[in-house]
């Protein structure tokens, strides 16, 4: 039995097509109610929904043997997993934004207002430039109108919202997509189940590129 | 006589793997709970953590609690041409835990073979991590690789530091799609990307792997020893119980500035991570000043915890239950009598709330009335 972590939302629905159409269906997932694990003992697998920042945690501690996380998710939080496939979709970027028309003049302590401290110590840490990060949980656009901090780090997708609060991207640190990760225990006791997974799923992401 | 059903699975392995250990000649090697906290400073990418407990001793000095028993015993290794010392050793350090990030306890036991080190001590070495594990599980995978084949690829392409790091974060992630975006940006050439990426996939049984190397060792020369080294052990290994749990696999990545050759790391079935790390550490003793060479392991016993438990449904087979007007003498004769029928007894004067027992046996006098 493989135990996969499908990250909740749109994300996760498009990856359990992925899997359904690799041959393992499991239709009570789509049925209406509030059940969160749901088995096909028929094709060996088992399913559960999870907040999607807990996929990783679900996959390194091996309570799921392979999963679907945001690449933002395991560079913040570097779990010991490995890392398979890339599934192409969900893609953004996390970018550095700041008010239109800021310039860093690299004279004073940056303030950098963000959900992923390790991704923005990490970056600033390699230009040598020194920062204050401000940790924040969320509508982290806000806090360089308000004179929070100057610069933000945050996923942009289409910079929609960015564009609405007179904000611009003035960075790219790294592009961002959907990996399909593995414990790496399961990996050596379920080796070819799951190879079988991953080649069916990378047939389907290169039929679609 | 121990009867090993009651302990725990972390102290059952202590015991075989002491005897085994002994069996081929590793000596226990004791040491102090606290180590200079120097020490550790001068070599802290060794460590798992660089977080130490430290504190000052009464002459002022900085001490620390072991976060690592390696380094303690190389510094008190004597440094004689020809010898070697092999000591085993079960000792608790105190690491950080990335889960947590608190301080944690953890039980490791293992073995060091170091000083004018041979191709037999190495294949004794892996063979002991192979036979420790399947001390433990008949379910356990040992992983092996030798550093030494992507080094020759590495120093063909003569990558800066800092792409040498995230060639192998790749490697040991088996991430191939961000492997070859780093390779894109670095320009390095088509051949050489496509060999990497495929570098990646090689795992799995010695003989598949093997077979898969040889574009790497015709593309790069210097591969080709590490090739036969790990030739030369598959065919040593053949002849062991353990050929079929052994795999090799390239992402097992330990520091490549300590070690060096065979790194290994071994899995159990039912434990969600590696339960054993080891390797040649050549490069750490010539950093700590020795010439000789090195190689060890380590079995990490608190993870054991997480193993199946295996027939624990009851913690007693027989409550006995006596009273206030029961001699003790009865109570004694009792509990040896159960005792000698092979069963486990509590003998209790109430149901205690959290015991699980198979049946109770009542020689109360009250109740008998």
């Amino acid at each position: 039995m493989i135990n996969v972590a499908l990250p909740k939302g749109r994300l996760g629905e498009k990856v359990y097509a992925m899997f359904e159409a690799a041959g393992y269906e499991c239709p009570s997932i789509k049925e209406n109610n509030r059940k969160l694990i749901f088995e096909n003992p028929e094709r060996g697998i088992r399913y559960f929904w999870v907040k999607p920042s807990d996929v990783s945690i679900y996959v390194e501690r091996g309570a799921a043997d392979i999963g679907v996380a945001g690449k933002d998710i395991l560079l913040e939080y570097n779990p010991d997993v490995y890392e398979l496939l890339d599934l192409n979709m969900g893609k953004c970027r996390m970018a550095v934004a700041a008010k239109k028309g800021f310039y860093d003049d690299g004279q004073k302590t940056l303030r950098v207002a963000t959900k992923f401290k390790n991704i923005a110590a990490r970056h600033y840490a390699s230009l040598c430039r020194e920062i204050d990060i401000i940790k924040l949980n969320g509508s982290i656009e806000i806090a360089p109108i308000l004179g929070l901090s100057d610069v933000i780090v945050d996923i942009v997708e289409t910079g929609t919202t960015l564009k609405e609060n007179d904000l611009e991207v003035i960075d790219t640190i790294v592009p961002i997509s959907a990996r399909f990760i593995c414990n790496k225990a399961s990996f050596k006791f379920k080796t070819a189940e799951i190879e079988r997974i991953v080649k069916h799923m990378k047939a389907q992401v290169d039929a679609h590129d | 006589m121990i009867d090993q059903t009651y302990l725990r699975p972390e102290d059952r392995a202590v015991l075989s793997l002491r005897t085994l250990y002994r069996q081929y000649g590793y000596l226990p090697f004791k040491m102090s709970k606290f180590e200079e906290y120097d020490l550790y400073v001068q070599n802290k990418d060794f460590l798992v953590s660089d977080r130490i407990i430290t504190f000052n001793d009464m002459g002022g000095k900085l001490l620390a609690l072991k976060p690592d028993v390696t380094l303690s015993i190389i510094k008190n290794v004597e440094n004689r041409a020809g010898c070697k010392q092999k000591v085993c050793y079960s000792e608790n350090v105190y690491r950080v835990s990335p889960s947590t990030h608190h301080f944690k306890e953890i039980m490791q036991t293992g073995l060091e073979c170091i000083g004018d080190i041979d191709t037999y001590d190495l294949y004794e070495v892996i063979t002991l991590a192979a036979a420790s594990l399947a001390c433990i599980s008949p379910n356990y995978v040992l992983d092996i690789s030798h550093l030494g084949v992507l080094s020759a690829i590495l120093d063909d392409l003569r990558p800066d530091e800092t792409l040498r790091r995230e060639i192998a974060r790749c490697v040991g992630e088996k991430n191939a799609h961000d492997l070859r975006r780093v390779c894109e940006e670095h320009r390095i050439g088509e051949e050489d990307t496509k060999l990497l990426c495929d570098f990646v996939g090689v795992y799995g049984t010695m003989d598949e792997v093997l077979e898969r190397l040889s574009p790497i060792c015709a593309a790069h020369e210097a591969a080709t020893i590490a090739v036969a080294e790990l030739t030369a052990l598959r065919d040593h290994l053949r002849a062991t119980p353990y050929a079929d749990h052994v795999r090799f696999d390239f992402s097992i990545m330990n520091d490549m500035n300590y070690y060096n050759g065979m790194v290994f790391r071994g899995f159990l079935d039912g434990i969600c991570e590696g339960v054993l790390s080891g390797g040649q550490y050549n490069k750490l003793m010539r950093r700590m000043g020795h010439k000789s060479g090195a190689v060890g392991f380590a079995l990490y016993l608190d993870l054991l915890e997480s193993l199946p438990a295996e027939g624990e449904s009851y913690d007693v087979d027989v409550l006995l239950l006596y009273d206030a007007t029961t001699p003790s003498s009865e109570v004694a004769a009792t509990v040896a009598a159960i005792r000698e029928s092979g069963k486990t007894v509590s003998a209790q004067r109430a149901i205690p709330d959290k015991l699980r027992y198979r049946e109770t046996k009542d020689i109360r006098k009250e109740a008998s009335v």
